[in-house]
């Protein structure tokens, strides 16, 4: 049987070099699409804006000449660093204590039927409404802006992590329960490698609306760091330099949602098994 | 002798319902016997198996291993699951060595007892596979090994190649023979196939639709050790077969 199971075993490995060369030309046919659409929408970009007005709109070669400009004069840094700050810290916040409440909700029973109705019903009211009320309790500064961006971020993270530890597989509990686990044991064998990927999904949700809740905050307190940028070139309709600050918002979301989108392969490889068959 | 598993007029409704999965059920497991649990399905054979491992209390009655009561899962049984029930996120030998782990053995007493269970079932080379890696044949073989590892008394066996295509399902009957001729021990076998329960078992009880009671009770008188085509061959399993298909077909009217 031994024998059996090595022959198998090198068989298999055929296969799987097989399976790994058509995954890898697979994947090139992708890229190359992805490329070519990504250029293809760039040139149409870049001619059409070249026939507008550039006080309405500027083509991609002007945006990226503006941005160098920027980050050379050192004018683009100070109010990056100050958003990107108080989006870390409210993102932070957000997701400890919404991984931390999500898993207590979904343990404690009470605690389940006592908060559910307010959970949802802060989940489903627009942030953006209560941005008033925040900056009455926290002020106008930093301490507000972040606030708002908690309150952006924490809502994903809660329910999902809820979500991964209410989910566990009963089947795999009673295994468990089975080979007499002990309730410590039972959240590191089971209950927390099953929620994981749930909470990695949830900390991506919360990645967009946080920056999201970034630029708001920037606009509704002080106006000041990347939301003060965008208003000031705005107001001088200097649009390839309003532009810059966007550009930048949206490659920091796609490279971040992607790097969390990488964890959760990495961390679930089987939620993923079977795609190439 | 006495048993080394007795079931005295076990009763226990389906979790949740007012259905009652067994009723006044009782039976005893020999010390080393193979028995085999055949009934029609949804007769609460695989709640009865859950009873016995203590995963689930008894409505009335008592099931006792060695001769004290069963009110939770013991450390001298090990149960094989229908669905395997591995963990996706832990590889081929840390599922193995799960039991072990929270038995509290040393890594070094554990890591030799996975490989030699590994061996065993043939799966040493694929120690660091993750479950989703692996073929269901191929996973049984890990819930199977799983369960030898903590080198229990009593293996409680859930219907365990059901989830398996026939061919699969063979191979693995074979194996287990290979396996029981090794490492004997007492099993509590459930299934719908009458074929396996003629192949694997000593004894096999046919219970009845629910609420399930025993409705008779057969000696398989093969030799062993035993190969399946060899079984086949033995006019007797054609006779036992028909005995057996007639007991359930007037269950099932």
């Amino acid at each position: 049987m031994n024998g059996q199971a090595v022959v198998l075993s090198t068989q298999q490995r055929a296969v799987q070099a097989a399976a790994a060369r058509l995954r890898r030309r697979r994947r090139l046919h992708d890229a190359i699409v992805r490329v070519a659409s990504v250029c293809a929408v760039l040139a149409i970009w870049e001619v059409g804006a070249r026939e507008m007005s550039p006080l309405l709109f500027a083509p991609p070669s002007r945006i990226l000449a503006a941005g160098v400009e920027m980050i050379g004069s050192g004018e683009l840094w100070p109010y990056l660093s100050l958003s990107f700050r108080v989006a870390a810290a409210g993102m932070l916040l957000g997701t400890v204590v919404g991984i931390a409440a999500g898993v207590l909700i979904a343990r404690v029973r009470l605690l389940d039927l006592a908060l559910e109705p307010f959970v949802i019903a802060l989940y489903s009211t627009p942030m953006v409404a209560l941005i008033p009320l925040v900056v009455i309790w926290a002020g106008f500064g930093d301490a507000g802006k972040t606030v708002v961006i908690f309150l952006f971020a924490v809502f994903p993270v809660l329910l999902n992590t809820y979500q991964g530890v209410r989910g566990v597989d009963t089947r795999l509990l009673e295994v468990a329960r089975s080979f007499r686990t002990s309730e410590r044991a039972l959240w590191g064998d089971v209950i927390l490698p099953s929620a994981l990927p749930f909470i990695v999904a949830g900390v991506r949700l919360a990645l967009g609306r946080a920056l999201i809740g970034m630029v708001i905050a920037d606009l509704y307190t002080s106006i000041s760091g990347i939301g003060y940028l965008i208003v000031r070139y705005a107001q001088n309709l200097q649009i390839d330099r309003l532009l810059v600050p966007v550009v930048i918002l949206s490659l920091t979301g796609v490279t971040l949602v992607q790097a969390l989108r990488w964890a959760e392969m990495r961390i679930a490889p089987w939620q993923f098994a079977g795609r190439d068959d | 002798m006495t048993p080394k598993i007795q079931i005295e007029q076990a009763s226990r409704m389906f979790s949740g319902g007012t259905v009652s999965a067994f009723e006044d059920l009782s039976f005893d497991v020999y010390d080393n016997e193979i028995l085999c649990i055949v009934g029609p399905s949804g007769c609460g054979k695989t709640t009865l198996l859950r009873c016995i491992d203590g995963l689930v209390p008894l409505s009335a009655g008592r099931i006792l291993l060695d001769g004290s009561p069963v009110t939770a899962p013991p450390s001298r049984m090990a149960m094989v699951f229908q669905h395997f029930g591995l963990f996706p996120w832990k590889t081929v030998e840390a599922n193995v060595g799960y039991g072990l782990r929270l038995a509290g053995a040393s890594p070094v007493v554990a890591e030799d007892r996975v490989r030699r269970t590994l061996t065993l079932v043939g799966l040493q080379p694929f120690a660091r596979y993750y479950p989703y890696q692996l073929s269901g044949g191929m996973q049984q073989r890990v819930g199977l090994a799983r369960a030898l590892a903590i080198e229990p008394e009593v293996l409680l066996m859930d219907e365990p190649f059901a989830a398996l295509d026939a061919q699969t399902r063979e191979i693995l009957q074979e194996e287990m023979l290979r396996i029981l001729d090794q490492e004997r021990k007492t099993i509590v076998f459930v299934t719908h196939s009458i074929d396996e329960a003629l192949l694997l078992g000593d004894r096999v009880i046919v219970l009845t639709a629910r609420p399930a009671r025993v409705r008779a009770v057969l000696q398989v008188p093969f030799p062993r050790p035993r190969a399946l085509a060899a079984v086949r061959a033995d006019p007797a399993f054609g006779t036992l077969r028909a005995r057996l298909w007639d007991l359930l077909r007037q269950e099932l009217q």
